[in-house]
């Protein structure tokens, strides 16, 4: 039998003998094991985890992991037509050098001497965004939209001393759970109240009635997506706004900042909090992965004294003419939620930590490269092919668009009219390398046997004609 | 030993960037949009008519305008004005494992099996991406010794955050929800443990340290009571110093009927040496961008794993990812489930570069680097402890085991100098400012570094030697201490801005209005 090797791993260096055991004597014990006594025999695991066998060669390593990877069929081999919550978008070549140049990919919570360069970058993403959706202060990435909105919920309840908030019932439901578990139970003392408000079935618009009915001094906010979850344009924003203000309610609107060239910007209809997610500017899907969230207001302190996230301000330097960054209001952050003693300081405000900003930058590149056009122009092309395909498709018998046809990318495709369910018509669908809009006939049962379908810039006109034949076929079947 | 290191003239690159709101000109373009089709066009028409008149854009956003390749010089410039771990000896930053993230697992990541796949498909088209969580929550329930993980939780902080949610849901399941109102933590645990459970309105009390160290137990069963909903608590906490006696502050919780969490956001000096279970926790998390090598990305993307055990793993988020013996599936009938903390399935680019970097550590890479970061740190100490002004606060004579908080409060006394004025110090030699502490300061003018199982010797070496010139600086020259950093790509920062409201500005625009108000 060989000579036991000794272990030697690449990413350890000190795990070389001899380089070991002159570190141990300069510490001066003559064991490792020496070094963490204070750690009781019982509570040791003394035994070796059982673990699968490494691969000590990369080589190995990466053909190991490929094998498995493989075993996913992918968004570029197959036509994908999901989206609600996680959006597959064309993210430029110049997006993913910058994110994954290693000064960015391997820095942590450097500060602004060592990290200029991060604080920049979140400076103008900041920026960027903030003339996107019309507003003056921009945070950080907290973890999601949905997180975003639970935030927003809760910063709206602390200003206005109240505990409920009121979202349509298109609102995500996907998003609609993450706002849930933020907002607590009815059993915990900090509960915030959700109530969902109708929706014109044939329009998918609030239903204002039912809002002016339901929002009373209870009220901490209202709030709305748009586009909504379900595709369709909210156009009645100005009048929710008003009716938020007019109850002493704040206005928080949940938006895809990828429609903001030919949207307007929330700002613009009243809102007090804008809200949502920056992955559609840049950030691949990653499975989910590529979500991050923002939160943006107008600059009163009374806002910014609410937000959870960390948020970079310009500052000056002792030189002058040179830019500075820092973190505004760090004591608001729960990174600080503790006094001198141990007690919770009166102001403390959610939670932050460590999230998602690499993918803020990614954004802040996206929105330097699109310029004010590159939006426009990406939020046109998105709606006329969108449109396309929503043509297209209702010409197929038996196939209905509902909630037309004031859509951004998303919109509702029903098949009650056919002798199959969305299930199995996407199962039909896979076949034919396409994947289709996403089930909602359980999560909206008051819409049918009905799928939302997403399309963008990334579909062209054969794409959405491949979609159109597939269907077709299926349906025919 | 330190005085023989040669000290680089480090410069950080210049660039006085300017912001890219000032560059450009009108009609530049980074990127060209496809042209609508023909078809497409005269089918449809005109995007405008979708969209309600009062929903329409009037003004286009005020974006910078710049061509391709000057965008990407700018960002490229940027990022040279950066420290990451790869480009300096990171071992400043304590409580972070500023570890070495093996490069292919970023070539793995950045396949389009990753990153082009859509958390909606059909679980069929998936199954790589399911038969990773899958297999990597095995491997952490080994690491660990609790009965299941989720990975949704986007950071540790969320996953602190998941642990408070599922403490409520425990018990309220057993009716005791409304007496059961408060959590116990300790002071040099993340203040994560305080906020989390804070924001689902548990009442939350923190242990101060004893006079060697240690969280008060004679404290913690005097706060322990029928009140109790549980206890989240780290172990070696922020100081390094392992607390012998958990166990005892884990049964007293247990007692009168708290559940038991055990922060291990940095479980890196003790992987594969001391599990959860062994010491009675009721549930942990780990945190995949420290310990497990995933790359910190300036904040994130992260994932906090979280792990329960027993009657806990009913409450665990939806969905969580079964295994039929043939094929992994997504279950979200989970009655019990706490719901959901985040939108799909978490960072799963991140737990996949963790699997990987477990792939090739295994077993015995896992304990050798636990083993080699308690040695790290020892060494480091043993250089650092030679250095004037500076102190190890508690537990004297006992070893410590991934980091140390140390003081540099005789050297304020001394010199005027503090640690904000050493931190900055530091850039000016190549390396990345070292963390002081989490708030409160306990410690006076803390710091904290860890040198993990990346670090080689010379690395610690070095580390130690400009911290020694610096503190050597602050005896002779303090002013050019007080006065760093001279070799950073910018000078000293106008802090008071940063919480004045007249001041501040977080966007360009905020900055124009307040620059022209002035």
């Amino acid at each position: 039998m060989a000579k036991e090797k000794p272990f030697i791993h690449p990413y350890i260096p000190n795990s070389a003998p001899a380089i070991k055991a002159a570190m141990l004597e300069a510490i001066g014990v003559e064991k490792v094991e020496t070094l963490y006594q204070e750690i009781p025999e019982s509570l040791r695991f003394n035994q070796k985890l059982n673990l699968p066998e490494p691969f000590l060669a990369e080589q190995d390593l990466k053909k190991h992991v490929k094998s498995i990877l493989f075993k996913n069929k992918t968004c570029e081999e197959n036509l994908n037509f999901l989206g609600g919550g996680c959006w597959q978008h064309y993210v430029p070549a110049v997006c993913d050098e910058i994110v994954s140049r290693s000064e960015v990919l391997t820095a942590y919570a450097g500060e602004e001497y060592g990290d200029l360069g991060k604080f920049q970058m979140f400076f103008e993403y900041q920026s960027q965004l903030g003339e996107l959706v019309g507003m003056d202060v921009v945070c950080l990435a907290v973890y999601s939209w949905g997180q975003a909105a639970g935030n927003a919920i809760r910063m709206a309840s602390r200003i206005t001393g109240r505990n409920e908030v009121l979202l349509p019932k298109t609102v995500s439901p996907e998003r609609l759970a993450t706002v849930k578990t933020l907002c607590q139970p009815a059993t915990m003392p900090g509960h915030i109240d959700i109530k969902l408000i109708d929706y014109d079935t044939r329009t998918g618009l609030l239903a204002l009635d039912d809002l002016k009915s339901k929002i009373s001094s209870r009220t901490a906010a209202v709030y709305i997506e748009n586009p909504s979850y379900l595709g369709f344009i909210e156009n009645q924003g100005k009048k929710i706004s008003e009716i938020a203000h007019a109850n002493g309610a704040e206005s928080i609107i949940g938006v895809d900042p990828i429609s903001l060239g030919v949207l307007a910007a929330p700002a613009d209809y009243g809102a007090d909090i804008v809200i949502g997610t920056a992955q559609t500017l840049g950030i691949h899907m990653n499975c989910g992965g590529g979500m991050l969230g923002f939160i943006a207001t107008r600059d009163e302190e009374k806002y910014v004294a609410e937000y959870p996230a960390l948020m970079v301000s310009i500052a000056g330097t002792v030189e002058e003419g040179e830019y500075g960054f820092g973190w505004c209001t760090w004591d608001r952050t729960s990174y600080s939620v503790r006094d001198d003693l141990g007690q919770i300081r009166n102001e403390s405000k959610d939670f932050i930590g460590t999230s998602s900003n690499l993918w803020s930058i990614g954004a802040a590149v996206y929105m330097a490269l699109m310029g004010p056009h590159g939006f426009e122009e990406i939020g046109k092309l998105i709606i006329q092919r969108s449109h396309y395909a929503m043509n297209l498709l209702s010409k197929i018998k038996g196939v209905k668009i509902l909630l037309s046809p004031n859509t951004f990318k998303e919109f509702v495709v029903n098949f009650d009219e056919t002798d199959k369910s969305v299930k199995d018509i996407n199962k039909a669908l896979l076949e034919y390398n396409i994947f289709g809009g996403k089930d909602i006939s359980k999560e909206f049962p008051e819409l049918g046997n009905s799928a939302l379908y997403c399309v963008t810039e990334i579909h062209n006109q054969k794409d959405i004609e491949s979609l159109a034949n597939a269907l077709q076929e299926v349906l025919a079947k | 030993m330190t005085e023989e290191i040669r000290l680089r003239r480090y410069q950080a690159p210049v660039w006085s960037e300017p912001i890219i709101m000032e560059m450009g000109h009108q009609g530049e373009r980074g990127i060209s949009i496809a042209e609508v089709e023909e078809a497409v066009q005269t089918a449809v028409g005109d995007a405008e008519r979708y969209i309600p008149a009062e929903m329409r854009r009037k003004e286009l956003p005020k974006l910078p305008e710049l061509a391709q390749p000057q965008v990407l010089r700018h960002f490229i410039h940027l990022t040279q004005e950066n420290l990451g771990m790869e480009e300096n000896i990171d071992i400043g930053h304590g409580t972070c494992t500023m570890k070495y993230s093996p490069k292919v697992n970023e070539i793995l990541a950045g396949m389009p099996q990753m990153t082009e796949i859509h958390p909606s498909q059909d679980e069929d088209t998936i199954q790589g991406i399911l038969e990773i969580l899958y297999k990597f929550d095995l491997m952490c329930r080994e690491i660990s010794g609790m009965d299941q993980f989720t990975f949704q939780p986007g950071g540790g902080t969320q996953a602190t955050y998941t642990n408070a949610c599922i403490l409520r849901a425990y018990h309220e399941a057993k009716g005791e929800l409304a007496h059961r109102d408060e959590v116990i933590t300790t002071i040099f645990s993340h203040p994560c443990d305080t906020a989390t459970p804070t924001t689902v309105g548990f009442k939350v009390l923190s242990l101060m340290p004893d006079e060697n160290g240690y969280p008060d137990l004679e404290a913690l069963k005097a706060a322990c009571s029928e009140r109790t909903a549980g206890l989240m608590i780290t172990n070696p906490e922020d100081t390094g110093i392992y607390n012998p006696r958990v166990e005892e502050y884990v049964n007293a919780v247990h007692k009168v009927g708290g559940l038991c969490f055990y922060d291990q956001a940095n479980l890196n000096g003790i992987m594969g040496i001391a599990r959860a279970r062994e010491a009675g926790f009721d549930a942990c998390h780990f945190n995949l961008h420290k310990t497990f090598s995933s790359p910190h990305g300036c904040m994130g993307p992260a994932c906090g794993a979280y792990g329960c055990k027993g009657e806990l793993v009913k409450f665990l988020p939806v969905p969580v990812i079964t295994f039929d013996g043939e094929k992994y599936h997504l279950d979200y009938n989970r009655p019990h489930s706490i719901g959901k903390v985040r939108e799909f399935l978490g960072n799963v680019e991140v737990v996949l570069k963790s699997y990987a970097w477990t792939m090739a550590m295994g077993a015995e890479g896992l304990l050798e680097a636990a083993r080699v970061s308690i040695i790290n740190n020892n060494y480091l100490d043993k250089l650092l402890m030679t250095i004037p002004g500076l102190s190890k606060p508690y537990a004297e004579g006992k070893f410590r085991l991934d980091q140390v908080r140390y003081s540099w409060e005789k050297l304020k006394q001394d010199t005027g100098c503090g640690t904000e004025d050493i931190k900055r110090r530091m850039v000016d030699f190549g390396l990345q400012n070292y963390f002081a502490s989490h708030h409160p300061w306990i410690v006076p003018e803390p710091m904290t570094p860890e040198p993990c199982e990346s670090f080689s010797k010379e690395d610690c070496d070095y580390w130690a030697a400009v911290i020694k010139h610096i503190a050597n600086e602050a005896y002779t020259n303090p002013e050019i201490v007080k006065t760093a950093p001279h070799n950073a790509p910018i000078h000293r920062i106008d802090d008071d801005v940063l919480d004045n409201p007249q001041k501040w500005a977080m966007t360009w625009r905020a900055y124009l209005k307040k620059k022209k108000g002035t």
